[in-house]
């Protein structure tokens, strides 16, 4: 499997960055890396990482399943993920998770059949301070309301 | 830094060396520490937090598996604090645990159940709704049920180093951890059975065994495996006559808790409908069932006939049968039939290499060698699949002393994954692809060579001297089928070898000679198939056979024996290491007889006195008379190994040289008696592939 140049020259020095004989520490940067260039983590990807790494493509596996920002089916476009941990959940995160879901007619883990949405439930981000929070692709949005969460869905929308 | 630290655990003053765990530091003082995922020989895992201690100064409790005892360290076992924690641990395990003891098969033998005896809370505060996942059968040996499943990871660890496959993973976590197999819904494994022997608790179960049966309603016996030369012990569990399964638990012989999927499951054979159970003779060119004194009869009178006649005799011998069947066999043979006609299918050339190491003490390695030396070369064999154990012998000494493995083989094979390094030849280079290696063996401080068939005659003196010259101290060992494929050659089943490898007078016919043989009168077939591969030249001869089952060779027979199988009978095997094991009847199956008690009633038929036909009786004769075999008989009676000795002395080679062409069986064929194991035929890898790497 080949990628980009600029993804092969990020993977050539992850392995080198750690000690000799830890370069499985690489696994998962690199199918976070790889993921956003292909799409998703597939079946070739992980036979890929577990040869660059040294590792069993079983153990791999076992990475994906426990690293819930690792899929193995497409996302959308704009991956809005919505969280409901407890600071969240206290400051309405519940119900924003609610609206998102009726705003965009998926449930979790799913894509609008234009591919530009997916949306996902997931665990604490690390923004509490501002919560409730969405994170969407890369970017967080704090304090988020289910208006501001639609002003959002708009813009992205107009983007493309 | 001391070669020795002192500590204290519970108020006893405890010595260990640098380094050793605190989980293995008190044991010395009797101390048990409760433990799940800790598991000698494996990796730590500390996954459990059963271990917790409290060690003075440290503030928090200690996870006892991953600790190094330290000098001057206070540790506390039995406070309030630890007991308290052990009880919030089993129950925390429980939470999900659907506690269906009563139907479990690990109940009674449960680690869990154990753990909760001794250290748990007695009730659960959990009132919450228990998460439920379906049972999953991942393959016809390995069933999986979540819900009991502790996360220990002690399977994924048995099959990533133990096994080298790495065939099972986790996903997820918490709660909704999960086991998984490689092929995401079902296994494509050795389908050993390790990781569902060393489950603590009853999540991973068997095919064979589960559902069957409780562990207090068998009685269990520890035999010798019959379907390799590894010679693994196995202990049967057995209810009723009825072999319900087999592991090695209690590590009782030389390959600790090792089994592959033949030691452990394939003793269903016993039991296959199949099996012959009454004597046949051919009455107007039919097989018919007859009495066992008919059948006596009928060959008695028919080898009188043609021993007076001066006619031929042929006598193929087996590779599973015991030493005191097999030196009994050749006695008759050569006392009785008056011939040296006599054979057995031949795997390996040890007279070749017993010859060549002559006079040499220490140069035939044992099966701990493959674990202990510091370098193991492998030529000519795909151990994993031929020799199950030795393979797992040489990934725990890769693993644990960090041994450097060297392979030369035609083609990819499993040990390529942990060799130092590897070579391919095409047939008839084995010994030139060596010298690519030559430098890299010379730097080992010391070697063990194991070679199969494909050494063989001269070739095998040019490996010792390649051995030699490498100026490293070297051991050998010549790789063979089955379970006493190295017996037969010991006890003299060989045309031109008697016991303990003493030339006989005149050399007789061997397999290949007899059965090409046009005017042989009389053929005796012990526990063998040689007509699976081969034609008879000769158009009428007397055939008798004793099997198991109506082989090729039995449906030509003009008499059949039912035989008892291993399992079914006492005596004592060698292993392709020399080493002696005793075998232990588990069962045994109406109408057969093992086949000393048939060759001691021919012998009484025909009126000839060879002595008592009792395996002890006829041990003493072989420990008294067989080179080597006078070996210490404590270790044999207490279920060990004893290795035999070294010859000192030629073995003169045979007058023509044939070649020798082992059986290569796989992890899933076990020669003729493969086919009936339902537990061999109904696994999906059937029957494996030879020089395939996986
Ligand atoms: S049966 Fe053996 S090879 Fe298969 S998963 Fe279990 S330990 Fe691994
Ligand atoms: S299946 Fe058994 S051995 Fe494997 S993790 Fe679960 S409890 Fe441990
Ligand atoms: S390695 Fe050989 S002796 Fe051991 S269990 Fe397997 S077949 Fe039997
Ligand atoms: S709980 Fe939502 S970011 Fe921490
Ligand atoms: S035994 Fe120590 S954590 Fe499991």
């Amino acid at each position: 499997m080949t990628f980009s140049p600029a993804l092969e020259a990020r993977f050539a020095k992850l392995l080198t960055i750690y000690p000799e004989g830890r370069q499985r520490s690489a696994v998962v940067p690199m199918l976070m890396y790889a993921q956003d260039e292909v799409g998703c983590v597939t079946r070739e990807l992980v036979e890929e990482v577990a040869r660059r790494c040294g590792v069993q493509p079983m153990q791999v596996d076992e990475v994906i399943g426990y690293y819930s920002m690792l899929h193995t089916k497409p996302l959308g476009k704009y991956h809005i993920q919505v969280c409901t941990n407890i600071s969240c959940l206290l400051t309405g995160g519940e119900e924003l998770y609610e609206h998102a879901k009726k705003t965009l007619g998926i449930g979790n883990k799913e894509v609008t059949p234009d591919g530009l949405f997916s949306l996902e439930e997931v665990e604490c981000m690390g923004a509490c301070s501002w919560a409730p929070a969405v994170e969407v692709n890369y970017d967080f949005h704090h304090h988020v309301t289910c208006e501001k969460l639609d002003r959002l869905i708009e813009d992205l929308r107009k983007l493309k | 830094m001391s070669d020795i630290v002192h500590l204290t655990v519970d108020g006893k003053a405890i010595e260990a060396p640098p380094g050793t765990l605190l989980i293995n530091a008190v044991k010395r003082a009797g101390i048990e520490i409760p433990a799940f995922c800790y598991y000698d020989g494996l990796k730590l895992q500390a996954a459990c937090r059963m271990c917790l201690v409290e060690v003075e100064k440290t503030p928090k409790l200690q996870v006892a598996c991953t600790l190094p005892v330290a000098e001057g360290m206070v540790v506390h076992t039995d406070t309030p604090t630890v007991h308290e924690a052990r009880k919030g641990m089993v129950e925390f395990l429980l939470t999900n645990h659907p506690l269906d003891c009563p139907v479990c098969d690990k109940g009674g033998e449960c680690e869990l159940q154990d753990m909760t005896f001794r250290y748990g809370f007695g009730e659960s505060r959990f009132l919450e709704q228990k998460q439920h996942i379906d049972e999953k059968q991942w393959s016809a040996v390995v069933y999986f049920d979540r819900p009991r499943c502790i996360n220990c990871y002690r399977c994924i660890r048995v099959c990533d180093e133990g096994m080298g496959l790495t065939a099972l993973g986790i996903t997820n976590r918490g709660v909704l951890a999960e086991i998984i197999p490689n092929e995401h819904d079902h296994l494509n494994c050795d389908e050993c059975g390790m990781c569902i022997d060393i489950c603590p608790v009853g999540a991973l179960t068997s095919g064979m065994y589960r559902y069957k049966t409780r562990p207090w309603e068998m009685k269990h016996v520890g035999t010798i495996c019959t379907h390799c030369s590894n010679g693994c012990k196995t202990t049967l569990g057995v209810r009723n006559d009825e072999i319900i399964r087999g592991n090695n638990r209690d590590r009782s012989g030389l390959n600790g808790e090792f089994l592959c999927i033949k030691g452990r499951y394939a003793f269903d054979f016993t039991h296959h409908a199949e099996r012959l159970q009454s004597p046949l003779v051919r009455r107007n060119g039919k097989l018919e069932a007859a009495s066992w004194s008919e059948a006596l009869a009928e060959v008695a009178k028919n080898w009188t006939a043609i021993k007076q006649r001066g006619g031929r005799f042929g006598v193929i011998g087996s590779t599973r049968t015991t030493n005191e069947e097999n030196f009994f066999l050749q006695k008759f043979a050569r006392q009785v039939l008056g011939t040296n006609n006599i054979d057995h299918h031949r795997s390996g050339d040890v007279p070749t290499l017993l010859d060549a190491l002559s006079g040499r003490t220490d140069a035939l390695a044992t099966t701990a060698d493959f674990y202990e030396r510091k370098a193991v070369l492998i030529v000519g064999a795909d151990l994993s699949q031929e020799q199950p154990f030795l393979a797992w012998q040489v990934r725990a000494n890769v693993r644990h002393h960090n041994a450097h493995i060297y392979v030369a083989t035609p083609g990819p094979v499993r040990e390529d994954r942990v060799a130092a390094a590897s070579v391919r030849y095409q047939e008839g280079g084995e010994l030139a692809s060596l010298e690519n290696l030559r430098e890299k063996l010379r730097a080992e401080p010391e070697l063990v060579v194991a070679f199969g068939d494909a050494i063989q005659g001269d070739a095998v003196r040019q490996l010792v001297n390649f051995g030699d010259s490498l100026g490293v101290p070297v051991k050998y060992v010549a790789l063979l089928d089955y379970s006493n494929s190295r017996g037969a050659l010991d006890m003299g089943l060989l045309p031109h070898l008697g016991p303990g490898y003493h030339a006989v007078d005149t050399p007789g016919m061997s397999l290949a000679a007899m059965l090409a043989d046009e005017s042989l009168d009389a053929l005796w077939v012990v526990g063998a198939n040689p007509l699976g591969r081969h034609v008879l030249a000769a158009s009428k001869p007397f055939v008798v056979v004793q099997d198991l089952f109506l082989t090729d060779t039995a449906e030509h027979a003009a008499v059949v024996f039912p035989a008892a199988s291993a399992y079914e009978k006492s005596g004592t095997v060698t292993n392709l290491c020399g080493e002696v094991q005793r075998l232990e009847a588990a069962i045994k199956v109406a109408g057969t007889k093992p086949d000393l008690e048939i060759f001691g009633l021919l012998a009484r038929e025909m009126g000839a006195n060879l002595g008592i036909w009792q395996a002890s009786k006829i041990f003493e004769e072989i420990r008294g008379s067989v080179r080597g075999y006078n070996i210490p008989l404590p270790i044999l009676t207490t279920g060990g190994a004893a290795q035999t000795a070294a010859l000192n002395g030629h073995v003169p080679a045979p007058p023509r040289a044939e070649r020798i062409q082992a059986a290569h069986n796989t992890l899933f064929t076990s020669g003729s008696l493969g086919q009936f194991s339902r537990t061999l035929q109904v696994v999906l890898e059937a029957p494996g592939a030879l020089y395939q790497g996986r």
